[in-house]
């Protein structure tokens, strides 16, 4: 096996990345993400491979379509107000079909906002990314490991689906070091054959583009790529449960704020509220099937956030009405602590007993 | 050996406070540990004043932000007025009395008062009152054991720099004897 | 009946589909477009190239040449040629823009792909107006020129000047060649296809980032006939745009862009350290 090593978050993901086959990193400074790009600009060089610090996020994210285009294993990191700027590139990518992986280290928000870690990105990750008809994968990772695991199976989905994927991490998960073992290095890529190398006169030649001039055309390959996305959400669903088979209350949580939740779910079992935590991974496609699973059992959910309360629409879409579905943040780069999850745990506790009785 | 330990560790930027809670994560990871270093990120590692949480634990560490330190590692005076309340009862505090003449005491707290940048001074390695703060720590806590400790220190020195690994495992060792 | 050899005295360049392009009647694109394919066809390099079209009248320029294309996002062309090329370092890369977009919108990715001396071949088709959504001002509208947007014409108090694109570009290190070229006249389309296939050449020969910028017209959106139209560019933007080489490091004497902008900055230590003698400590 691999020897464990400590790691900051944001360079377990250049690390993995590169062990995943990615040689072309486009970047722009912006605090919390910055190691990820000054680790790429140390190593992509003694590897044969291309980092390019870009004059701007638009410009990195238009290189990322770029190197996409010409076949390559591409990313680009950032973080909130920089993946903003991405958003056209990311919607020009989903409307080409190109692969390619896209780190978001957030950060509170909106505006300049702060550099504390936040997850207020959710709905721009699952819902708006850019203009028009299109999803984006998301992984969210709660530890440096998962960082590490995530961004290295991204380039694998991407390939795979033709699809951008997104990594939502936040500074918390960036800036801090735990132990990871990182993936074996590999080289192995599936070919590409829609990709523009230079046709070399043994093929007709090969276009990248989202341009459809014809409304009827359009329609159908939206269409077409929703059919890919339903493949998506069938397949790539991911959710770490625990404690759910007998809770009361689950608690739903991703990322960072799922390890404070945890602790949260922990301290609430010592004290006899039967709660349980299910995180989602793939934030899309969002894991339904795990919440639909235990909506029989469960009286209440919860979600916890870094946010005003984002992923808490997507609980309450899976939930459908048929369990009450409430919501605790924090916002601003204001990291919750398991004692008030607690708390809110508590009273929730309190409302089934009172209703049960 | 093992306890569970939440730790804060601070100063100003530029006394090595991460670097020291570098240390006391490799020592969680070289005895295969579940461990987290967070440090404060922003302007305030730019001459202001600099932080880092580190947790040791055998389970699943839930937020690595350490709001109620069971131990306090405090190189000047502002870091510790931030954090002194906060520390849990039953835990500990390490300051440098060189740099940090308002030491209070506080109730259910072990105050451990030590002259660590004059110690560092005096040995000839002024750079090294963190690490003398970090060997006051483990002899206060032993957060691992001793063999680790030096191992840690191994991991966290290129082997490059050899003389400057000497004056880190002397610098600890006036700090464990501290 | 009598053996008589036929010769072909003109013929579609391999590098140009046999497709019925978009352009407007009398649009000097059409005459560029052509151009740019002789050039692959003659330096036998179709089969290597890779072009990005973005937003703009040649937006539908993938289906007009025959090499492997992609269509970008309006202004980031040289971003995507750039990492094109990165990625395929052999292979003959270049972005077909026009003036909106490339002195506009893309102004940033054209002065850093320049900077940064990217091997690529950049066209630059310069009309004086936004042709594709009907006529509106460009940067490189001239000083009182009518236009959809500046229908009391351009006014400089209140919409500034026209940018002169090669003689901005001129002063960045990273460039290796800049010609203005227009495409009015028989002898100057001659004049065009030259540049186009020197910014080619120098991409090939690893000289370093070319640009042509050709002073084109819309008649469309001008209002004008084609003829009136080389008429009103001629009287009205030469003077404003002179043609002409604006740069040109071979030129000069030197092998590349990198070479002659290390002796510009020949008296700067830190750009030019001296080199290492073997053995010697880094």
């Amino acid at each position: 096996m691999a020897e464990k090593v400590l790691m900051k978050g944001n360079e377990a993901l250049a690390e993995a990345a590169l062990r995943a086959g990615c040689r072309f990193f486009f970047g722009y400074p912006i605090t919390p993400q910055t190691e990820l790009a000054a680790y790429m600009s140390k190593r992509m060089p003694k590897v044969g491979g291309t980092y390019l610090q870009a004059e701007s996020e638009i410009a990195a994210i238009n290189m990322v379509y770029g190197a996409a285009a010409a076949g390559a294993r591409v990313m680009t990191s950032s973080s909130s107000p920089g993946i903003s700027l991405k958003g056209e590139g990311i919607s020009y990518m989903a409307g080409a079909d190109l692969p390619g992986v896209i780190i978001n280290v957030q950060r509170g928000g909106p505006g300049l906002g702060g550099i504390q870690p936040s997850q207020a990105d959710y709905w721009q990750a699952t819902r708006a990314l850019g203009h028009g008809d299109f999803r984006v994968v998301v992984y969210a990772p709660s530890t440096v490991q998962e960082m590490a695991d995530y961004v290295y199976t991204a380039f694998d989905v991407a390939d795979k689906y033709r699809t951008p994927v997104m990594i939502l991490a936040d500074g918390m998960l960036g800036q801090m070091m735990e132990p990871v073992v990182m993936p074996e290095p590999r080289d192995e890529q599936i070919e590409k054959p829609w990709a523009t190398t230079g046709h070399k006169h043994q093929r007709a030649h090969n276009v990248v583009n989202s341009l459809y001039l014809t409304a009827d055309e359009l329609e159908r390959l939206n269409i077409e790529r929703y059919e890919r996305y339903a493949t998506i959400e069938r397949e790539e669903q991911r959710a770490e449960t625990f404690l759910v088979d007998d809770a009361d209350i689950v608690v739903v949580a991703f990322g960072a704020s799922a390890r404070v939740a945890r602790s949260a779910v922990v301290a609430a079992r010592e004290k006899g509220v039967k709660a349980g935590l299910i995180r989602p991974i793939t934030l899309w496609p969002f894991p339904t099937d795990a919440i639909e699973a235990v909506v029989p059992t469960a009286q209440a959910f919860l979600s916890v956030e870094m946010n005003m309360g984002q992923m808490v629409d997507d609980v309450r879409l899976t939930v459908a009405g048929r369990r009450p579905v409430e919501f605790f943040g924090r916002t601003g780069g204001v990291i919750p602590t398991p004692v008030e999850v607690l708390v809110k745990l508590e009273d929730m506790n309190e409302t089934i007993a009172k209703g049960g009785e | 050996m093992s306890c569970n330990l939440n730790i804060v560790l601070a100063g100003f930027g530029g006394q090595g406070v991460l670097f020291a809670g570098k240390l006391i994560a490799y020592a969680g990871l070289i005895e295969d540990r579940e461990v987290s270093w967070l440090p404060s990120y922003g302007p305030e590692m730019r001459g202001g004043t600099a932080n880092c949480s580190v947790c040791l634990s055998d389970d699943p560490i839930g937020s690595p932000l350490v709001l109620a330190p069971n131990a306090l590692v405090a190189m000047n005076q502002p870091s510790l007025d931030k954090f002194e309340h906060s520390v849990a009862e039953g835990g500990v505090v390490v300051a440098d009395s060189t740099l940090i003449l308002n030491i209070p005491e506080i109730p259910g707290v072990k105050m451990c008062a030590i002259p660590a940048t004059a110690l560092a001074e005096e040995a000839g390695f002024k750079k090294l009152a963190n690490i003398i703060m970090a060997g006051k720590l483990y002899a206060e806590t032993h957060f691992c054991e001793e063999e680790t400790l030096w191992k840690a220190m191994e991991k966290c020195v290129p082997a490059s720099k050899a003389a400057m690994l000497e004056m880190n495992k002397k610098a600890l060792q006036i700090g464990m004897n501290a | 009946m009598a053996e008589k050899e036929t010769k072909v005295v003109f013929e579609r360049p391999h590098a140009l589909l046999p497709v019925v392009t978009n352009y407007c009647p009398g649009c000097s694109h059409g005459i560029v477009n052509r151009l740019v394919a002789e050039c692959l066809d003659e330096l036998d390099v179709e089969g290597d190239a890779i072009g990005v079209a973005p937003v703009g009248c040649s937006v539908m320029a993938y289906d007009f040449f025959g090499c492997d294309m992609i269509e970008a996002a309006h202004g980031r062309a040289p971003a995507v040629a750039t990492a094109v090329k990165r990625v395929h370092p052999d292979g003959v890369v270049f972005a077909y823009q026009g003036d909106g977009d490339l002195a506009s919108i893309g102004m940033a990715e054209t002065i850093h792909a320049a900077t940064r001396g990217e091997h690529i071949t950049v066209i630059f088709i310069n009309n004086a107006i936004y042709g594709m959504t009907g006529g509106q001002m460009a940067p490189t509208s001239l000083p009182n020129q009518v236009t959809q947007t500046s229908p009391y014409g351009r006014d400089t108090a209140q919409a500034g000047f026209p940018i002169r694109v090669c003689e901005l570009l001129s002063s960045l290190d990273g460039v290796a060649y800049l010609e203005r070229v227009t495409v009015d006249s028989p002898r100057n389309v001659r004049k065009a296809k030259k540049a186009i296939k020197k910014a080619f050449k120098n991409q090939i020969d690893g000289v370093g980032y070319s640009l042509v910028e050709v002073v084109a017209t819309c008649p469309t959106n001008w209002g004008l006939t084609p003829q009136d139209s080389f008429e009103w560019m001629r009287t009205n933007m030469l003077p404003y745009y002179p043609l002409g080489v604006y740069k040109d490091v071979v030129a000069d004497g030197f092998v590349n862009a990198a070479e002659a902008a290390a002796a510009r900055a020949a008296d700067c230590p830190i750009a030019n350290p001296a080199p290492q003698t073997e053995g010697s400590a880094q």
